[in-house]
């Protein structure tokens, strides 16, 4: 036996799947969804607006930069520790913490998003009567939302992963297997812990693919290089304008 | 598109089939052995201890009475768990470290009846592997306790682990996590003393973040070490153990022959001198403090009169 057989034997004991375990599978993985989901919320309800709020205007850009690129630095361990100390064992801790973890990443998404639309595009917008809000709404928002989505992938990825850490102060997760198995020199029930967080992360990925395709809309997506590279490029050399500017 | 999707499945198809190889490859060796570090040359001892401060204390101290009386010593310190450093012991790579008697028996035999201090250092010799071998222990013991606060002591006049019984409320115990699953954890509360217990399991080995657990009521029992100095600070009562469920860790080096007669003598000074008041006095001055391991361990050996 070593651990990889063993591992895979605990993971399909129905023992460890039952209500009656200590640590049933199910509840732990609710308890690491639910975490990263919660964290996901309310960092996207900090940084979208403030993400979008940089894109557009263009201030505060190289404070958010800056700020944004310290706290990626952050060891949450440290931060998760510090928390607990001064809020005391409890979800609060591990939640603040993995929001500080994703802000970074989703605040990058957003107002790189808005930058990444052509200024000509949206001069073209207020040329023809748009509104500051309707510009940030029907043409900024859209146009962005790919490298948003991209953001709020990659932090539910790192939320997802590092949400095993809340078992450190007693909130439970997947982690409780790393924590236990390393305590017990049971090393296969770490692997385990380890292993359905890698299967709950890729799940995530697969789910976020399939919404980044339902909201993204179609007019953006026909832009997006995946589907010109798939499309004839000759057709779009005959479609586009004739009159080359020389600078592009 | 379609390819590209294809491609990027294609891609997550390989990457967990390499993962399987490796972790298959990982077959039962130790995943947190570190890799070798070479024996020691002839003549030194190589002094390990455990990733855990109140351990390198003692360790240092006995690093620095060894050099005072002539040894050349290499220090390894923080080396981590029992299950790496007792191998690297018996393979010659350390050739002492500070150990606690109770799980230094129980690593060994685990189905050990062993419960007095006594009856744990007459079962010793007989489970170490071949040319490993215990020095006399020091009385000092850094064991794990059920601690609680005053205010919970008096309130329902609870000073042993027999009273809990009374205790009505709801028990939830911080301790690590696989407190849950030792004989002297959840289980042993159970069939030993008959008391429910729930585990808050806290990663800190009853560092600050159980000790502020306790305090605030997050949890009623909290497992912290014997000769953790946070007991004394906040006036926390540790409940005596009649059936001695816990068992005793009194700090007991595991040498092997590298350190001779006259070494083993110099570490059994050491050991005299440090009483059970005398770690509490030296973990806080770590903890509190700030000092460092050597001198802390300095500044003990002069007041004991070992070296000048």
């Amino acid at each position: 036996m070593n651990y990889f057989s063993q591992t895979v034997a605990f993971l399909f004991d129905g023992a460890n799947w039952a209500s009656t375990s200590i640590n049933p599978i199910p509840v732990r993985i609710g308890e690491q969804l639910w975490y990263t989901l919660l964290s996901l919320v309310i960092t996207a309800i900090i940084a979208i607006p403030l993400g979008f709020y940089i894109g557009h205007t263009g201030r505060g850009r190289t404070i958010a930069v800056s700020v944004s690129g310290g706290a990626r630095a952050l060891p949450t361990l440290g931060v998760l520790t510090l928390l607990a100390l001064l809020i005391g064992i409890g979800i609060g801790a591990p939640i603040i913490s993995f929001v500080v973890l994703a802000i970074p990443s989703v605040l990058a998404g957003a107002y790189s998003g808005f930058e990444s639309v052509d200024r000509r595009t949206i001069d073209a917008a207020r040329a023809v009567g748009m509104t500051e809000w309707q510009i940030v709404t029907k043409v900024e928002i859209p146009l962005g939302l790919p490298l948003l989505i991209g953001g709020l992938r990659s932090a539910t990825l790192q939320i997802v992963a590092t949400a095993t850490l809340a078992a450190y102060i007693g909130a439970g997760g997947l982690g409780t297997y790393i924590f236990l198995g390393l305590g017990n020199n049971d090393f296969s029930q770490a692997l385990a812990g380890s292993v359905l967080v890698i299967v709950l992360a890729i799940v995530l990925e697969i789910v976020f693919s399939i919404v980044q395709r339902l909201v993204v809309p179609a007019g953006v997506r026909a832009g997006r290089s995946t589907s010109t590279r798939a499309g004839a490029t000759r057709s779009r050399a005959v479609v586009g304008s004739p009159l080359q500017e020389g600078n592009k | 598109m379609f390819t590209a999707k294809k491609g990027r499945l294609a891609v997550m198809g390989v990457v967990a089939i390499g993962a399987m190889v490796a972790l298959a490859g990982c077959s039962s060796s130790d995943p947190l052995k570190s890799g070798s570090t070479g024996t020691a040359s002839a003549g030194t001892i190589a002094i390990g201890s455990q990733a855990y401060y109140s351990n390198t204390i003692v360790a240092e101290a006995y690093a620095q009475a060894l050099e005072n009386g002539g040894f050349k010593v290499d220090r390894k310190f923080n080396i981590g768990q029992r299950s790496v450093y007792l191998p690297e012991l018996a393979s010659g790579e350390i050739d002492l470290i500070p150990d606690y008697s109770g799980n230094l028996l129980q690593f060994y035999d685990a189905n050990t009846t062993a419960t007095s201090e006594a009856d744990i250092e007459k079962a010793l010799p007989s489970v170490l592997p071949k040319g490993l071998r215990v020095l006399a222990s020091s009385a000092a013991t850094d064991q794990d306790t059920y601690t609680v606060t005053k205010a919970f002591s008096d309130k329902y006049k609870v000073t042993s682990l027999s009273d809990l019984s009374k205790v009505t409320d709801p028990l939830t115990v911080g301790a690590n996590a696989e407190f849950q699953t030792r004989p002297y954890g959840i289980p042993g509360l159970k069939s030993d003393y008959g008391v429910t217990a729930s585990l808050k399991a806290i990663a800190d080995s009853g560092g600050p973040l159980t000790v502020a657990a306790l305090k605030d009521g997050t949890v009623q029992l909290a497992d912290i070490y014997s000769a953790d100095p946070s007991i004394k600070a906040n006036d926390f009562v540790s409940l005596k153990d009649p059936k001695n469920m816990i068992l005793p860790q009194n700090i007991i080096p595991v040498a092997d022959s590298k350190v001779n007669s006259k070494a083993a003598g110099i570490i059994e000074k050491v050991n005299a001198a440090l009483t059970q008041s005398k770690l509490i006095a030296a973990n806080a001055e770590s903890v509190n403090d700030k000092k460092s391991a050597a001198v802390i361990a300095k500044a003990f050996l002069k007041d004991a009169g070992i070296v000048k």
